[in-house]
Parts: C-alpha cells; structure tokens; sequence
C-alpha cells in the first residue's frame, strides 16, 4: 500500500538499527546502564509490539511506556459513572470500542451491555450523533474519552448538535491533556528517563511548542514521533543524536503530518467547547491539576454529568496494583507483583491491562511474559 | 416387523402472505405450506421430500466412501443476513460442510433447523434457502432433514441455522494435530480476512464503504486435490471466528509444538489491509469462511501449494510458516519489519481503538 510499505521497509530498519548501535557504543552505553526512553502514546506502544521493534534494539537502550493509554488511565469511579449513566432506561451510551472492557468497580460497560443496558459501540461522535437523530425519544450519551487527537472531533460533534437543536445528545466527558501529565511524570522523585517520544497524533492538534518546557526547564529531549515503525526507529535515532551531541531539543520527526503550529480549526473548536478542570483522576497517577477538560457552561446542554446524577465516587486503584510505577518507568510490567497470575487480560485488575494499547496487555500479548521470565532468570543467575 | 413403506402423496404446499407469522411455526397448515413452498421446494430430493421424522440412509450406501463415519454441528448467526459475497444460507453449508472436509471426510449429507424471528418476509427466507441449495448442489451434499421453528418478534435476530452434517473418511487418511513435526509447513490456500472485513464493512455502522466480499465457499474439492498430492498431510482446519492467529494457537496448544509465520508472507488483500489500518484490527484474527490452515511435511509442501493453486479456491495458496522446535504452545511472526512477536489467542472479540 502506498504512503504505508514505505514506512515498513526492512532494509531501511536495519540501517537505522545499526546506526542506533554506533551512537550508543559511541556514548559508551551498556546493558547495566541503559539508556531509558519513553513512549508517551499509547499508539506508540502499540506500533513497538506489533512490529516487534524492542526486540531490534540493544539492551543498552530501554522503552518506557508511559501513560498515553487514555482508556488506561481512566479511573474506576469515572466507568462507575458511566455503567450509572448507561443503566438509565431512556440512555442509549454510546463508545468506542476499547472502553467497553475496562473495569469499574462493579462491572465494565460490556457486563453493562450484557445485563440489559442499551450501550453501543461507535467509530466516531458523529456516529453517537446519527444515532441520536434516529432515536429522538431516546437521550444518546456518548462518552468523550482521549488526549487532544480526540478531542476536537467531539466538539465539533457538539458544535454540530448545537446547530442542528438536537436535544437528545450530550458527552459524558473525560478528555484529557497530555502536557500537565509528562509536567508530572517529570516531577515525579524517582524520574528515571533520558529522553521522550512526543506523541505525533498530539501535535497534529496542538503543534509542538506547548513541549518547549521539557527542553528548557527539564533539559530533556523529545522527538514528536510519528505511528510507523520506521517513525519511531528513526524518531529514537533522532533522540540519540540528540544525546551523543550534548543537545536538547524538541524535534518534530512527523512533520509530514504535524505542522509546527498545530490545526487552528481544531484548536478553535477545542476552546469554544472545553474549558481546564482544576483537577483529574488519573489512575495510577492520582490527581493532575489542569490535566482534564469538561464542557463550558454555554455548552450546557450538551453535558451528560449535568444532565444526568451521576455518582461521581472516587474509587481507589486495587492496592496489588503497581500502574503507576509501570506508567513512570520505575518498573516493568512483569515486575508487577500482580502481572500475569491475578491480572490478566481476561481479569485485568489495573487497566494497564484492559486496551491492547497499554504497556501491561502489550507485554502479555506480544510476548512480554516470555521476556519477563527471561530476564527473572537471568537475574536469578 | 415388517417395514411399509407409504409414497409422499401430499399436494406441494404454498404460502400466499409476505412475511412469516407465528402461525408458521404451529405445526398446522401454514407451517407445512411453509416447509413445502420454501425448504422442500428449494432442497429438492427424494430423502426429504415424504417429510418423515428423519432421513434414512442405506449403510452400504456409505461405506462405499470409506470406513469411519465423520459426524458435526454447527449454529449460524450472522448480522447482516445478507453480505457481499453470500448469506446466511451460504455460510450455514459451507461451515459444516468445510468442518466435515478438514477431517478428510467426503461431505455427504446435511440437516438444516431454522429459527425464524416472526416478521421475517418470506422472499428473504426463500432467498436463504435456494442460497442454502445452490451451495449444497457445488458442495455435491445434500439436505435431507430440517426443522423449523418461529418465535415471537424480539426472541431472535430475525433468523438463526444450525446445519448437522454426515461425511465419511476414506480409509487410511489420519489427520490430527498431534502428528506435526518440527520442519513441516504451514499453508494457507489464499488471502485471509475477506469473510471478517466484509461482514463489518456491510454492517455499515462505521461510514466506511468496502468493495470487499466474503470468500465464503465449500472447499471438499480443494482438500480433495490438496490430499491427492500431499497425502502424508498432518492436519488441517478451517480458520473461522478468530482467524489464522487462533487456529494456530489450537494447533500448537493441542499438538504441543512451536510454530512461526512470516508476516511477508502471509496473504492479504491490500483492502483488507487497509481496512484493518483504519481500524486498529489485526488481519490474523479476522473471520474466513474459505479458508484452510494446513501443517503438511516439508517434502511436500511445494504439491501441496502447487495442487491448491491449480483449483479456483486456492489460487493464492501459500506457505506462511513451519513448524519449529521452540516453546511448546507457542506461535510467533517474523514481523514485515525484521521484528519478532508472539501471535496470542485474543481474549474477546477484537475491538478497534480509540486513535
């Protein structure tokens, strides 16, 4: 397929390897110290194990994946919220396919589903939306979940119910932003990492000089990375170079896709509809001032939380749970205590677990157990 | 006790209203018109026609093909009931005929129950079953026995087929998992993903239109030819729900064997790629309905996929891997990328992510 085989090609990935290899020989990396790098973006991660990429590169440089799952890191009481919401007779809840399967503290919306609620799965708001016109007797919720790269297509599926009077739609919303969460990993005591992967799908939205901060006031580099195996070898290239010269910078490696300044059309619908919390949950993370939006008071109507009662609990993380320091890098995933014997994808305890795009389902789907074994021997030994 | 055997001598039944009520499924008149101007008009054969309780089969009959008989069952439920590239009728053949067919067994016959939603009209349940005819007539089966019920408006999804078929194994064909070798072959007699791809693109729910049809067909002949020229075949199965990944996984579980596929060579429509990139979906575990995995030794690997290429079905038959001496259980892919990564059994359904 075009404008996608070449982004696939080996022999340019065994290349990009090998000089991936001199720059780490050339810093004087080995295995007992490596490099640590991390993959903000949960489509990253996804990229990494799908294509086996980890496998590729020494031991002396290490991925980190960190906390750009929104469906991860959403919390329990936010799906309590929306089993309340969907449970509602007159609700059909509406969402994309990969929230249907995390857990809340009482049943996941797919147990929702199969207890009787009306939830449906969609590929995009202005489907949630279409369904609302249909059902002008039903109230359709749809529920806005992800960073920046999905939360204009929200809006502006707000703003478009808002033009046509359609009163039977409304978000349940728990869009997230991604610079105050790397703000907090960077804060974070036992920060550990060398560089990071900026999330590309981000940039398309916000462009790349909200990053300026990592750069400057953390003196860490970032390449915004595009969602191709060869991005992120070449992104990781770019990183090391980076590094090997003594600079630090924000680069932006998905150019071909993200412009510099962002999409003001995006940015516009994104203002006009949401404004910051004060504070989100995050899981695993804890609360992270300004790291949330909800719906403007204009945009009222539109707003499923003040539609609906809902319970708005706050639900701790089961304690065996070790997401956040997977999330940081401090550990990896199968140095959970709980990885692989009570939590798995068929029982996720922690959401880490839930999405094929979180670090702890990829590491048990594409082969992490077997590594995790390995390297328990191997330190054994 | 002596058998008496009565001619069928009732007049052919018609049914004159548009859609199936509940009257249909009484066991009086209705029903039996029904039965008579859809199923026995379509299926067409003397087995079925008296209409008796069951079809018998003469056992010299059947030991003429073999000396085990081979024996499965299957239920259909499909949305939409009509897709590009067949229906539910199709599909409810091809699948137990192609169950019978992966064990080396000729298909011979087949029962076929309906349940049917009241509401239901009584073209598409004709279309269905002139679908379920044709198939049979290529598959060289035939159904002999039915059952039909109708159940109130909500209770099904308009129409659900379970299929039971009878075939016979010709003497000296063994297949089973358990005889997989490290060095043998895997094969695959074409592109993989149409069925998956072509029943969520016709669902239309995701405004994404898709030319691609289902590969949807009955494959005795193909295993026929594919047996002919690698008669020391291991195994095979069809990779249905859950695609090659899963089949894989059964095959290295059941036999306790390692086995690698290589992403580069694995058949994909670049439609079916393309569609699986929209939506985050991974190709290996979508559904085919005309589709065999075989484990063949290695000498004959190249008549294998030679054999299949000759036959209509198999044009795109290739090797997507061996069997290896690693890890029992496990299934890897070289990645087109020069990686390497486990292919694992999915937990659920596969569902797309959110960017």
């Amino acid at each position: 397929m075009r404008y996608v085989d070449e982004f696939r090609d080996r022999v340019k990935a065994d290349v990009l390897v090998k000089e991936i290899e001199r720059l780490l020989a050339h810093m004087g990396r080995d295995q007992d110290r490596p490099l640590q790098i991390m993959e903000v973006c949960g489509g990253h991660t996804h990229t990494i194990f799908r294509y086996g990429v980890e496998g590729m590169l020494p031991k002396s440089i290490e991925l980190v994946h960190g906390p750009g799952c929104p469906v991860c890191v959403l919390p329990m009481g936010r799906v309590d919220d929306c089993v309340a919401i969907a449970e509602r007779a007159e609700v059909i809840f509406t969402t994309f396919g990969d929230a249907m399967r995390v857990p809340g503290s009482r049943k996941s919306l797919l147990q929702a589903k199969a207890d009787g609620c009306d939830v449906r799965m969609v590929y995009s708001p202005m489907d949630a939306l279409a369904l609302a016109r249909k059902n002008p007797t039903r109230e359709v919720v749809f529920f806005g979940i992800g960073f920046e790269t999905t939360m204009p297509s929200t809006a502006l599926t707000v703003l478009q119910a808002e033009r046509e009077g359609i009163k039977n739609f409304s978000i349940f919303c728990n869009h997230i932003t991604i610079v105050p969460t790397i703000k907090a990993i960077l804060d974070s005591p036992d920060l550990r990492l060398d560089g990071f992967l900026g999330p590309g799908h981000v940039s398309m939205v916000i462009g790349d000089a909200p990053y300026e901060f990592i750069a400057r006031y953390y003196k860490k580099p970032m390449v915004i990375a595009g969602f191709e195996p060869l991005d992120i070898l070449q992104s990781l290239w770019m990183l090391l170079k980076q590094i090997d010269e003594g600079r630090c910078e924000i680069e932006n490696q998905y150019a071909r896709v993200a412009p510099a300044g962002g999409n003001a059309v995006a940015l516009q619908a994104v203002a006009q509809v949401y404004e910051l919390r004060e504070f989100f949950e995050w899981r695993g993370l804890g609360s992270i001032d300004h790291s949330g939006v909800k719906v403007r008071e204009a945009y009222a109507g539109f707003d499923a939380e003040r539609r609906f009662a809902v319970p708005n609990a706050r639900i701790a993380d089961p304690s065996s749970c070790q997401c956040g320091e997977v999330l940081k890098g401090v550990i990896k995933p199968w140095q959970c205590k709980v990885f692989g014997r009570a939590c798995t994808p068929e029982t996720p305890l922690g959401a880490l677990m839930v999405s094929s795009e979180g670090a702890c389902a990829a590491y048990y789907q594409y082969g992490g157990i077997k590594r995790g074994r390995d390297e328990a021997k191997a330190s054994a030994a | 006790m002596n058998m008496i055997s009565f001619p069928p001598r009732r007049p052919r039944g018609k049914v004159h209203v548009p859609t199936v009520t509940l009257a249909h499924g009484g066991g009086g008149k209705a029903m039996k018109d029904l039965i008579d101007d859809v199923f026995v008009a379509a299926f067409d054969n003397p087995l079925l026609a008296p209409l008796d309780d069951q079809a018998r089969i003469d056992l010299l009959d059947l030991a003429q093909y073999g000396d085990r008989l081979a024996f499965t069952t299957d239920s259909f439920v499909v949305d939409p009931l009509v897709f590009p590239g067949g229906d539910i009728g199709k599909l409810a053949v091809c699948g137990t005929v192609n169950d019978l067919a992966v064990g080396g067994a000729l298909p011979l016959y087949l029962s076929c129950a309906v349940i049917i939603e009241e509401g239901v009209s009584i073209d598409l349940l004709r279309q269905v079953a002139t679908s379920m005819a044709a198939t049979a007539r290529e598959a060289g089966v035939k159904i002999v026995t039915g059952d039909t019920k109708v159940v109130n408006k909500g209770a099904c999804d308009r129409m659900f087929i379970t299929t039971t078929g009878v075939g016979v194994v010709a003497a000296g064909v063994e297949l089973g998992a358990h005889r997989a070798r490290p060095g043998d072959a895997v094969l695959v007699n074409g592109l993989l993903g149409d069925h998956g791809a072509a029943i969520l693109g016709a669902r239309g729910d995701m405004a994404l239109q898709s030319p691609i049809e289902s590969d949807c067909a009955p494959l005795q002949g193909l295993i026929e030819s594919l047996l002919k020229s690698a008669p020391n075949t291991r195994f095979m199965r069809d990779p249905t729900r859950g695609g090659v990944a899963t089949v894989l996984n059964e095959i290295a579980e059941a036999a306790q064997i390692a086995i690698e596929i290589d992403e580069s060579a694995t058949p994909l429509r670049n439609e079916v790629r393309g569609f699986c990139e929209i939506l985050g979906l991974d190709p290996l575990y979508l559904a085919n309905e005309g589709k065999i995995v075989a484990i063949v030794p290695p000498d004959e690997a190249e008549p294998a996929v030679e054999a299949m290429r000759a036959h209509p079905l198999g044009r795109q038959a290739a090797i997507i891997g061996t069997v290896v001496a690693g890890e029992p259980g496990r299934v890897t892919m070289r990645t087109i990328f020069g990686g390497r990564r486990i292919v694992d059994m999915l937990v659920g359904e596969q569902l797309p992510r959110i960017c």
